[in-house]
């Protein structure tokens, strides 16, 4: 399918097929044409498609997003602008948000992982931030899959390689490995900026007669419809759709970034918008729209890299490493200078009007004169039909079968696919760049100092899958939860969370049923813990023949730690400290990693999350971190009780002898069940009793585990499990993989 | 002590080597813009880490060729000291400043990570307060590391005592297992024939500060005050 060149040869008769090509229904273009009050032109067609795009639009998954909550007193700006804001006290301000780059990423994962960080960078960056630090929250399929080796190794050298080259540290995140994401990997990326909070940029164009300033890389013909292409799901033929994926060059978003920043610090723009999806399209029609004006745009006067390129694909291009501005009457000659001296192309190819419509001229030909109202306003909004399911019946503990040895089973989970170390991800990126990383990648939360201050800002990446494809309530719930608690975890004020929504086609109702399911255990999760959604995105259509991929609500939340001096590592640091749990334990095992690796089987209801007591624990660590009575802290995930103390150990090189099981549950249960709203903690002996005493007031179960002490993991009645060994079977799967496979 | 440092289009560890300098130095340094012929006076010139023009054609091969570059090759033929961190130590070799080339890591791949340095020599500016021997640990990242010289100019390097820095497990014992990319006789850094200019892959000045879990980067700012002033 090649529709510009298609388009180009059919001029400007639209047949049904090239506008089916476009990706609208025919209702939705029966609707184009009452809205426009005639038959489009074809660039006009291009312009509504891609704005009518499922990527573009939110149009099947609006009605159900307002359903979060988005605000609090920390937040400075929700959704609707390039990222979130949330204040870090002092004047300072944190921009941040995640967005997919699925699709694209599956084609060409190198580009399409590169592009993805590189636009969730400018998003951060066009709001006057400084970006200081990215993650990013990788799906893939199973390990033996013919092609997870190839898309692995892809992915983290684009991420790396863009990352890297701009001097953004890229601090952590989480990656999975799935069979049910065999076809459609997940590629989520995150960036967090710092702003003065009294100098933050948006996108609303106002006034009348400013020039509509472009500025950046040339336009090429890359990524034409690559919104389309993101809004519809795969077949055989995706392969083909490679030329809509777009072509990064970090070097020149690096030096975008400084001459936005450098203008910044002049009184010289009024609104500006970077051009990712959908473009030049999008960008200018966004920024009228907010602004409440109109839009003239003179192509022939836009810095191309081809020749020959027509309207069409100007307009939909959507070649990287683009802004476009709005800048105050008579500053023109300021900017121009600023963009040169980073030798950028520069170009005035516009102006504002106050006629409410985008008109685009090239060549002397008006191409496009569209209401903007008609484009903004008048897209179709869905109400799907959604079918919610009906989650499993509870696994009982005793219905599971325990491990010839808990060690090993703690052996071999460790050396997971699932659970081994991303160590050969995070040092393909550089993670220490601007050299305020507190907390290196391998944590619960990483930390970026707030430069300059003893501030830091806790960052991390969470969902569970599996619990998701369960639940999508509970799975969605759980996924608010882990983050927060990750940030407890090193001691930081949980602020806000940015989502990246990741699910089939919304055509179904069974994958609207668990888009609706998971928003609303999302919401409830973030009222609950006062951790609200400033920015996001959706990714729908991530299937292929008729197979989606699970529900995978990815959160990235940040949260404030006041001085980092008080923060807190899952390391052990001494030997002789005592080791306690604080929260309850039920020995929950449904849809846990020990009976998904150990038993080959994955049904019950995951963990559910009980958001009071996980505020009540929650709260007191957090407390109990600030009064420095903690060495280490861990929260409980993925794999258990047993999996967080050695991962603990493993962090801190220091062993544990830890205690007996008390009845009556099985010892099984609660080593490797993954009941919520748990912390794993060490502190110095003459802690315990005041430590004893504030989980009594909070009103939080405490359970003595053991101590700090040996180079191995000791469990009564087994011979112990040398850390060396641990470390050897946690270490040695990533490389491995990748080196043969 | 005043220093310069040099920043590039695609720099970008230009703010980390003032920070550490500033820190060290107690005033900020002056900031020196690629397209300038002139750089203040100043009693040392960095080179910091980053990806000057993209690493286009080369890493720091264009860099080399900038105008404020003559500038840097004269300052440092007349004496003034020059240290090139990561991509300026690419900037080094490629105007002839220092010897060799940085080639592709052996494992094809970025590499950020602390490796251990044996300290060769302690009697420069750079170097003294560190004990000769002495090992200490600076972060590396980087893909293009891999110091490279032909057999004659390695032995040139070793008989002059030209060698600053050696990749080294945690004992000090320079082995192919503690060598990170490959580098020929694990060499992490060298300097020219005056001891003056400086170049080296690892990361000083990412380890100069209490909260970045290690400071032995900072004695090489402060030995450079100390003797700079």
């Amino acid at each position: 399918m090649n529709i510009a060149a298609g388009a180009a040869r059919a001029a400007d008769t639209l047949t049904p097929n090239i506008i089916a090509e476009h990706g609208l229904s025919a209702d939705e273009y029966q609707l184009l044409v009452a809205a426009l009050g005639r038959e489009p032109k074809l660039t006009e067609l291009g312009i509504f498609s891609v704005m009518w795009s499922e990527h573009c639009s939110y149009k099947s998954s609006r009605v159900w997003l307002k359903k979060l909550p988005t605000e609090g007193r920390q937040v400075i700006q929700g959704p609707g602008e390039n990222a979130g804001v949330v204040d870090l006290g002092d004047g300072q301000a944190a921009v941040f948000k995640m967005e997919s780059h699925n699709h694209p990423s599956y084609i060409e994962p190198y580009q399409g992982a590169a592009t993805g960080v590189g636009g969730i960078m400018r998003d951060v960056f066009t709001m006057g931030a400084r970006p200081v630090a990215n993650m990013n929250a990788l799906r893939f399929g199973a390990p033996e899959h013919a092609k997870t080796k190839h898309l692995v190794a892809g992915v983290v050298s684009g991420i790396g390689d863009y990352g890297n080259c701009m001097g953004v540290p890229t601090v952590g995140g989480e990656t999975n490995f799935d069979p049910r994401y065999n076809d459609n990997i997940l590629v989520n990326a995150m960036c967090v900026g710092l702003v003065d909070s009294g100098r933050i940029f948006k996108s609303a164009a106002k006034g009348i007669g400013h020039s509509v300033v472009y500025v950046g890389s040339k336009t090429g013909r890359d990524g034409i419809h690559g919104a389309t292409m993101a809004s519809a799901e795969f077949d055989e033929a995706s392969e083909e759709k490679r030329p809509t994926v777009q072509v990064g060059d970090p070097f020149t978003e690096k030096l975008l970034l400084e001459a936005c920043l450098e203008l910044m610090e002049e009184d010289a723009i009024v609104a500006i918008q970077d051009m990712g999806a959908a473009g030049l399209t999008s960008s200018s029609v966004e920024m009228a729209d907010k602004g409440g004006v109109g839009i003239e745009l003179e192509l022939d006067r836009v810095p191309t890299r081809e020749e020959n390129m027509t309207a069409y694909e100007m307009m939909l291009s959507e070649s990287q490493e683009r802004m476009l501005m709005v800048l105050k009457p008579g500053s023109e000659k300021a900017a121009e200078r600023v963009f040169r001296k980073w030798e950028l192309d520069f170009s005035v190819i516009g102006y504002t009007t106050d006629t409410g419509h985008l008109v685009v001229r090239h060549r002397g030909i008006v191409e496009a004169d569209i209401p903007l109202a008609a484009l903004a306003h008048a897209a179709p909004v869905y109400e799907r039909p959604f079918a919610k399911k009906e989650p499993q019946g509870v696994v009982a503990p005793e219905e599971v079968p325990p491990p010839n040895s808990m060690l090993g089973a703690l052996e071999c989970l460790m050396g997971s696919p699932h659970l081994s170390s991303r160590r050969w991800i995070w040092e393909q990126y550089d993670h220490m760049v601007m050299t305020d990383t507190v907390q290196r990648p391998g944590g619960d939360a990483a930390v970026v100092r707030v430069h300059g201050t003893k501030k830091g800002l806790a960052i991390s990446c969470d969902v569970t899958p599996r619990y998701c494809a369960a639940d999508a309530y509970e799975g969605a719930k759980q996924a608010v939860a882990e983050c927060w608690r990750n940030l407890t975890s090193v001691g930081a004020d949980p602020l806000a969370i940015t989502d990246c929504m990741n699910f089939g086609n919304p055509e179904r109702p069974e994958i609207m049923g668990e888009f609706a399911s998971a928003v609303e255990g999302m919401a409830e999760a973030c009222t609950a813990l006062s951790f609200p959604v400033v920015s996001g995105n959706v990714s729908l259509y991530n299937e292929t023949n008729g197979v989606a991929i699970p529900p995978t609500p990815a959160i990235g939340g940040i949260g404030l730690i006041p001085d980092i001096a008080a923060m807190t590592t899952v390391a052990l640091k001494r030997q002789g400290d005592v080791l306690m749990l604080l929260g309850a334990e039920a020995g929950h095992l449904g849809q846990s990693l020990y009976m998904q690796l150990m038993l080959d089987r994955t049904h019950g209801v995951p963990p559910p999350v009980d958001l009071d007591a996980e505020r009540r624990a929650g709260d007191l660590v957090r407390g109990l971190i600030r009064d420095g009575c903690l060495s280490a802290v861990h929260d409980v995930s993925d794999g258990g009780l047993l999996v967080a103390i050695a991962e603990m150990a493993l962090a801190g090189g220091h062993g544990v002898e830890l205690d007996a099981i008390p009845a009556p549950l099985p010892p099984h249960a609660l080593w490797f069940g993954e009941d919520q709203g748990r912390y794993v903690v060490a502190a110095s002996p003459d802690q315990a009793d005041a430590i004893h005493k504030a989980a009594a007031v909070a009103k939080v179960p405490l359970r003595l585990l053991g101590k700090v002490g040996g180079d191995a993991i000791k469990i009564e009645g087994e011979p112990p499990l040398p850390l060396a060994a641990l470390r050897i079977a946690h270490e040695d799967w990533l490389p491995r993989f990748m080196a043969h496979g | 002590m005043k220093a310069s440092v040099i920043v590039f289009p695609g720099s970008n560890c230009d703010r980390d080597a003032a920070v550490a300098l500033e820190a060290a130095t107690g005033q900020a340094p002056a900031m020196v813009w690629h397209g300038d012929s002139e750089i203040p006076a100043s009693d040392l010139i960095v080179l910091p880490g980053g990806f000057s023009y993209g690493d286009y054609l080369r890493s720091g091969a264009m860099a080399a060729h900038s105008p404020v570059m003559r500038e840097v090759v004269a300052r440092a033929r007349s004496g003034t000291p020059v240290l090139g961190i990561c991509n300026g130590f690419q900037v080094l070799t490629e105007t002839g400043l220092l010897p060799g080339v940085l080639m592709r890591n052996a494992t094809l791949k970025f590499i950020c990570k602390d490796v251990w340095l044996r300290v060769e020599r302690n009697d420069t500016a750079y170097a003294r307060r560190y004990a000769k021997g002495e090992v200490v640990k600076f972060p590396i990242a980087h893909k293009d590391g891999s110091y490279f010289a032909d057999e004659a100019a390695l032995a040139r390097l070793e008989g002059e005592g030209r060698i600053a820095f050696r990749y080294c497990d945690e004992n000090g014992e320079v082995t192919a297992d503690a060598n990170p990319n490959g580098s020929r006789r694990n060499i992490a850094g060298i300097y020219n024939e005056t001891g003056t200019v400086l170049g080296l892959m690892p990361h000083p000045e990412r380890l100069a500060d209490p909260m970045l879990s290690g400071t032995d980067g900072a004695k090489m700012f402060l030995s450079l005050v100390e003797t700079l002033h």
